[in-house]
């Protein structure tokens, strides 16, 4: 388990060495996320180890945005002045982003099905 | 109170110790509520947790920053779970080849809609551009939402609430959505949700199918990354078209 934090940590530090040090609008842990993605795919798959401790940080993974979200208190003003642009923002592009994936998956993928369904 | 209580109250009050016992205190009482809804989507463990942690720090006049010098332990370790998010994406990376034509155009036209919808509906009903800001990421899993949220100047709080909102939104009425529309393939079904609000759709599509939760774990990770890369690129035309 220690082995595979420090190697998450040392994949943290490289991205965020490379956000700060290129200046990459990008957030550090994401390029190490990429990055880290990268290593899995060369060395063909992830250390037993690492495979175990990723399962583990990411099954409580909501727990470590609660100290964030709580954070929400200090900006309860903001919510309340502008809470319909945020209701109407929300179920508006939630719903076209979901009809839109949809869509533009069916209409490539209809060929493949067809052809399947063509096929004796 | 008596003073000696008074007296432990200042010692926890301005320790570390409280702020991170609160945390994981409230989260597994939520955690446990939850699972007691039978893990509907609209009990969301977070979302409990939030709201008692701002009751119970409103009611003792704690303020946020003594909260999170406890807290800060929790937090930091988003950083490293977002590092981690590579393992379960590189698991979904085989299927990505098969279907790679619909993934990756599914994957850009969603990730497109989610981020331009969601600031023209928002600045078309008068948003302001931090607000604006923090509402561009939302449908991208929360750590990386709100790392984005940070880099391109909105404010990331508010962005992981808003980011559990339409997590919970999607896992409620995708199902509704799709049927109207007459979509039943389960890779498309989850892949869409995935893309629209990552981890907590993600949690319903896989209490539907295994296929569908794989396809939206996927498209979670994918839009994650495409988001990170493409939100802070498009920053300069965003801002010039919200006016800032």
């Amino acid at each position: 388990m220690l082995e595979a934090l420090t190697q998450l940590l040392l994949f943290q530090l490289a991205g965020e060495v490379v956000a700060r040090g290129l200046d990459l609008p990008v957030p550090g842990p994401v390029l190490g996320m990429l990055f880290l993605l990268a290593a899995l795919v060369l060395r063909s798959g992830p250390s037993h180890e690492l495979q175990a401790t990723s399962h583990g940080l990411l099954q409580h993974l909501s727990l470590l945005f609660v100290p964030a979200g709580t954070g929400i208190m200090v900006h309860l003003h903001r919510v309340a002045d502008e809470w319909l642009p945020l209701v109407a923002a929300l179920l508006a592009s939630t719903a076209a982003t979901l009809a839109v994936t949809a869509l533009v998956m069916k209409l490539l993928m209809r060929p493949r099905t067809a052809a399947a369904a063509d096929a004796p | 109170m008596t003073p000696k209580l008074a007296e432990i109250w200042v010692y926890l009050a301005a320790s570390p110790l409280l702020g991170l016992t609160v945390t994981l205190v409230a989260y597994q009482g939520a955690y446990w509520l939850y699972r007691r809804a039978g893990c509907n989507p609209l009990a969301n463990p977070v979302l409990i947790a939030v709201t008692a942690l701002v009751a119970l720090l409103t009611l003792t006049g704690t303020s946020y920053p003594t909260y999170f010098a406890g807290a800060q332990f929790v937090h930091f370790l988003l950083g490293p779970a977002t590092v981690a998010l590579a393992v379960p994406l590189y698991a979904q990376f085989r299927r990505v080849r098969t279907l790679l034509v619909p993934v990756a155009a599914g994957l850009v036209a969603g990730c497109l809609t989610a981020i331009l919808t969601a600031i023209a509906v928002g600045k078309w009903c008068g948003a302001s551009t931090p607000t604006l800001l923090s509402l561009a990421p939302k449908s991208v899993t929360t750590p990386i939402a709100m790392g984005v949220a940070e880099r391109i100047g909105g404010i990331p709080s508010l962005t992981a609430v808003l980011v559990i909102a339409t997590g919970i939104l999607g896992a409620v009425g995708a199902r509704w959505l799709f049927n109207s529309m007459r979509i039943d393939d389960p890779a498309i079904r989850g892949f869409a949700i995935g893309v629209a609000s990552h981890g907590i759709g993600t949690a319903r599509a896989f209490q539907v199918s295994e296929e569908a939760g794989a396809f939206a774990a996927l498209a979670m990770g994918l839009n994650g990354a495409l988001t990170a890369l493409l939100l802070p690129a498009l920053l300069p035309l965003l801002r010039a078209w919200m006016g800032a």
